[in-house]
């Protein structure tokens, strides 16, 4: 007899395993299997992450501390592999669920058609995405980033087209170069302290000294460059932009957790080695700098693009910025406040890229160029005079009415105004920043966080209030959207989402707080880490 | 031979890096290769130099740990090379698919005006 729910730390990573493979095996003309399967996978791992999700806050009291190990290889800890479900982990697993199951069902429309193997390549992205979250190994670390990645590669390019390959192009290139950076820092740190298990590195990391701790600190400093490539933090962030306009839209919206990938690397390692005294790339001052930057670099590139899907991409930077200057900061007051706005930025840029797409469909020629620029190039509409006659028909009116609403409502919860989740994100992020305002010696730090966190959610009134007027009110030209149900109902949902967080905001802050706090005590992960029993040792099952 | 090894990773991830700067396809993914071979080689030293250790542990005589090589980094490298080669041989397809797109070897899909 198998205990299910002692073996529920692996479904995440089995399940778009064994579905990714079976669909590679249906042929091309069977939509519908393959459809059902992908669809029947990502609500498995739905299920999966509201388990863990519940395991981990205690109930039936399975795992002491909120600490799930699971042993693959039922080795013990510091030499067999191990996965770590904690309320960090399980949030995470629980948001690529949802957001996964959303672009999915996006995808279905259309978009699956443009190429082969798009449900299978989505799967494998989900799969190195709950496999980098559950993971307990630094070098299963890298294989499940550069599974993400690989996928990743094939979903950037579906469709093709030459915008898409030559962003391809240099996102892969970068990206194999972050992979080699982590290479190089895993052997440093395995060569120095002889160990891969993020538990045991922890406790090794404070026993070494001398010119060892100087070659360690060398490993975790290109650790952590190498995270913070893939979080997007400036300046290593050129590369984002352009690839994540470029992909096609449910793809870009699934892209949208994948920077929060590193900045989950960064923070589990950084809480982990915290205590021995963080090398300096964990260490707060160097992602106080860095997050910084990409917020100012974030705000700039909102104000100065014209494209939308470019601006949502710019969103996402933005994103990545905010939670690394939080993250930067001393103290757990900001952590969990700054999980909330994780969430919340996650699920509105994920809608956010599907809706852009939708809209994008509405327009005509140089509708992405603001009217000055279209003055000062003196650029006119090769169709416009034989285009009026052609658009036929009434446009539905509840079409644009629903894009508009759903326009504003990203919109809002992007930069952060009321009444969404977005708000209160912001604001409970900017007032746990106060808080520690007022309690530390040095508050300049957090005067500097509320003052760029508010100038760049002003930044983004002025942008998409800018690109809201030009698509919704001034444009005269416009072909009648058509919304499918499973184009639309995503979107919604997503928003919905939010405005649930918004409502339900109580008691997920509490869930975030209580994660936070389980990182603040990295004791007990090392315990529950180390401390795992075998299934032999106890006498098999 | 720490020295000549140490030596060879230098150069090879030297002359990778300058590669991957060049603004031409073929420039960058040799020098992607090129610096595979170097954070290959590196990995595989991280588990020491040794000459005559095979980490193959005798069934009849108790094994010593300190005369058998660390096997970990070995399966780390194996790891790694398929890894690094499967995607460097992605990365040539999508080279080949922007040549053919474009028109030109250029990594920003044209040339440069000067």
């Amino acid at each position: 007899m198998i205990d299910w729910l002692q073996h529920a730390p692996i479904y995440p990573i089995a399940v778009p395993l064994i579905a990714g493979a079976a669909m590679l095996l249906l042929a091309d003309t069977r939509r519908g299997a393959r459809a059902a399967i992908a669809v029947a996978s990502c609500l498995a791992q739905l299920a999966a992450a509201v388990v863990l999700l519940a395991l981990a806050a205690g109930a039936g009291g399975h795992w002491p501390n909120g600490i799930g190990v699971y042993l693959p290889g039922d080795w013990p800890a510091p030499f067999g592999i191990v996965l770590v479900v904690d309320r960090l982990a399980a949030i995470m697993l629980g948001l690529t669920a949802v957001l996964g199951l959303a672009s999915l069902i996006y995808s279905l429309a259309r978009w699956d058609r443009l190429g082969v193997h798009f449900h299978s390549l989505f799967q494998f992205l989900l799969m190195g995405l709950n496999g980098a979250f559950l993971t307990g190994d630094l070098f299963n670390l890298f294989v499940f980033f550069e599974v993400l990645l690989a996928a990743s590669y094939g979903l950037l390019l579906h469709g093709s087209g030459v915008a898409r390959v030559s962003a391809g192009l240099q996102y892969i290139a970068v990206n194999l170069v972050a992979s080699f950076l982590l290479l190089i820092s895993i052997a440093l740190i395995y060569g120095v302290t002889g160990t891969l298990n993020l538990a045991d590195l922890a406790v090794r990391a404070g026993t070494l000294r001398g010119s060892e701790r100087l070659l360690f600190e060398a490993g975790a400093a290109v650790l952590g460059l190498a995270f913070l490539v893939k979080a997007g933090a400036w300046p290593l962030n050129f590369w984002l932009v352009r690839g994540y306009g470029s992909a096609s839209a449910p793809v870009a919206a699934v892209f949208s957790i994948m920077t929060k990938v590193g900045i989950y690397a960064l923070l589990r390692i950084g809480s982990l080695l915290l205590p021995t005294g963080a090398p300096a790339a964990f260490s707060l001052d160097w992602m106080f700098a860095a997050g910084l930057a990409t917020l100012i670099f974030g705000a700039i590139g909102l104000l100065a693009t014209q494209q939308l899907e470019q601006m949502v991409g710019y969103c996402v930077i933005i994103s990545a910025g905010t939670l690394l200057t939080a993250l930067g900061m001393p103290g757990v007051t900001l952590t969990g406040p700054a999980l909330f706005y994780l969430l919340s930025s996650v699920l509105t840029t994920g809608a956010f890229f599907m809706l852009v797409e939708l809209i994008e469909r509405t327009r005509t020629f140089g509708a992405n160029v603001l009217a000055v620029t279209l003055d000062m190039f003196d650029l006119d509409d090769p169709t416009a005079p034989n285009r009026s006659d052609d658009v036929v028909g009434v446009a539905i009116p509840a079409a644009m009415a629903f894009l508009g609403l759903a326009f504003v409502a990203c919109a809002l919860l992007v930069t952060g105004l009321p009444p969404l989740s977005g708000f209160v994100a912001k604001f409970s992020l900017l007032s746990a920043a106060v808080t520690a305002a007022n309690a530390s010696l040095q508050p300049a730090d957090a005067w500097i966080l509320v003052a760029a966190v508010l100038t760049s959610g002003l930044a983004g009134i002025v942008a998409f209030g800018r690109a809201g007027i030009r698509i919704f009110w001034s444009a005269d030209e416009r072909s009648t959207p058509r919304l499918r149900l499973s184009e639309a109902g995503p979107v919604a949902v997503l928003i919905l989402l939010c405005v649930g967080l918004a409502a339900g905001a109580g008691p997920v802050s509490a869930y975030l707080d209580d994660a936070a706090r389980t990182l603040d005590q990295p004791a007990q992960y090392i315990d529950a880490v180390l401390s795992a029993n075998t299934a032999r040792t106890l006498g098999g099952h | 031979m720490e020295l000549i090894y140490a030596a060879a990773i230098g150069v090879l991830a030297g002359s990778g890096v300058w590669l991957i700067l060049r603004p031409r396809t073929f420039q960058v993914i040799m020098g992607l290769t090129l610096v595979s071979y170097a954070v290959n080689l590196f990995i595989f030293g991280m588990g020491r130099l040794t000459v005559g250790r095979p980490p193959i542990v005798d069934a009849v005589v108790a094994p010593d740990p300190a005369a058998l090589a660390d096997p970990l980094p070995q399966a780390l490298v194996l790891t790694a090379i398929v890894i690094g080669f499967a995607t460097t041989a992605l990365f040539l397809v999508v080279l080949l698919a922007s040549r053919g797109l474009t028109g030109t070897d250029h990594v920003d899909g044209r040339e440069s005006e000067s």
